[in-house]
């Protein structure tokens, strides 16, 4: 580690890594050496040393006499909140998620069913061609716009829905 | 800090419909949610209101802690969110460090000592007068690491930041603390420096 070009400001960096046990293996015993034998960085090291030791010694600010018999007095008023994963039924969500794969599954079986597996691959068995069907009709319709719409809405709210309840479980008392 | 019950055997005894027992955990710790608090809101009565605010929310949600952390990290990260959320609520200014008014209240508060006063106080009194002087944040982190016994991650959690920037502010911190110290109380440090 070159330390010739070192500003106060890293010094004091360096130093204070050193002083909180953060020095990696590879600093650790050079600034060892210039605390010991250099006079800048001994003097700044024990500058932050007793820096670090007042700060250790501050006292905590005390609240008044009244305070735990404050808080004793407010939660006698009230009753713990069960755990969440307590009162919700796993059976519930499992029936619904079988429900809805069960649906998905059936229709899926349902759609396989009915493809002509036989019929040549260059040969479409649909009864109009895929690519004349124009779209536009059906995306300029009031009612679809108004329908889609609405759903953006509800994904957003789902959306917003979703984030809060993330940020709830990150901060839980916000 | 923590004798005799563990807060993992106490939050057990709460649980367990043993409400009295709660009151050991606010014993253990109310003069650290009330500093930090106060590190936040300045006013001592608002954060006494904040600070017990805090225990009736945590003794409310007690069942949802896991003990996958610390009890007091997570207990300060309560105390951060709701004093945030108080401060937003009200309002109020949270003095940021490049706000000149900052230096202006710093001012007024160290003109409230005479010399002689400032000349008896302890060192240790002079440090919590600098602390004081700090921004919320500087002296919140400081506060986490010197006396509420939270490693560098457990901060990082607690403020949600990552671990590294908790570390530099940590480091920007005590600088500012030392500035202060040299600025407003010159007379008590000219045997540090």
């Amino acid at each position: 580690m070159n330390t010739e070009h070192f500003s106060n400001e890293h010094m004091e960096e360096r130093l204070w890594e050193y002083i909180d046990g953060f020095s990696n293996q590879d600093d650790l015993p050079v600034i060892k050496k210039l605390v010991e034998e250099n006079h800048t960085w001994r003097r700044k090291y024990n500058e932050l040393l007793e820096i670090n030791q007042l700060i250790h010694t501050t006292e905590l600010e005390e609240p008044s006499m009244r305070f735990s018999k404050n808080v004793m007095e407010e939660i006698g008023r009230l009753h713990i909140a069960p755990a969440a994963s307590s009162y919700i039924n796993h059976r519930i969500i499992w029936g619904i998620g079988i429900f809805f794969m069960v649906l998905i599954v059936g229709f899926l079986v349902y759609g396989f069913g009915q493809i002509d597996w036989t019929t040549s691959s260059n040969t479409s068995s649909l009864p109009f061609n895929i690519r004349n069907v124009d779209y536009s009709a059906l995306f300029n319709n009031t009612y679809i716009n108004v329908f889609m719409m609405i759903n953006v809405v509800l994904g957003l709210m789902l959306i917003d829905r979703v984030l809060a309840n993330k940020r709830k479980k990150l901060y839980p008392q916000t | 800090m923590s004798t005799g019950s563990t807060d993992m055997e106490i939050i057990s005894r709460v649980l367990k419909g043993e409400q009295q027992a709660y009151g050991e955990l606010v014993e253990r710790y109310k003069n650290y949610v009330f500093t930090l608090t106060l590190r936040f809101i300045k006013s001592r009565e608002d954060a006494e209101e904040v600070a017990q605010d805090i225990f009736v929310k945590v003794y409310r949600s007690l069942a949802d802690f896991k003990g996958t952390s610390k009890f007091s990290t997570w207990l300060y990260t309560v105390v951060y969110t709701t004093s945030i959320t108080f401060l937003r609520k009200k309002k109020m200014e949270v003095h940021s460090l490049d706000d000149e008014r900052t230096y202006e209240l710093a001012d007024s508060q160290v003109s409230g000592f005479s010399a002689n006063q400032v000349e008896q106080k302890s060192k240790i009194t002079m440090v919590n007068k600098a602390i004081n002087l700090l921004s919320p944040d500087d002296a919140q982190v400081i506060t986490l690491f010197y006396k509420a016994e939270q490693n560098l991650e457990e901060i990082a959690k607690i403020l949600g930041l990552e671990t590294n920037t908790v570390k530099v502010r940590l480091h920007r911190a005590r600088a500012r603390l030392k500035e202060k110290m040299q600025i407003h109380f010159s007379e008590e440090v000219k045997d540090i420096y």
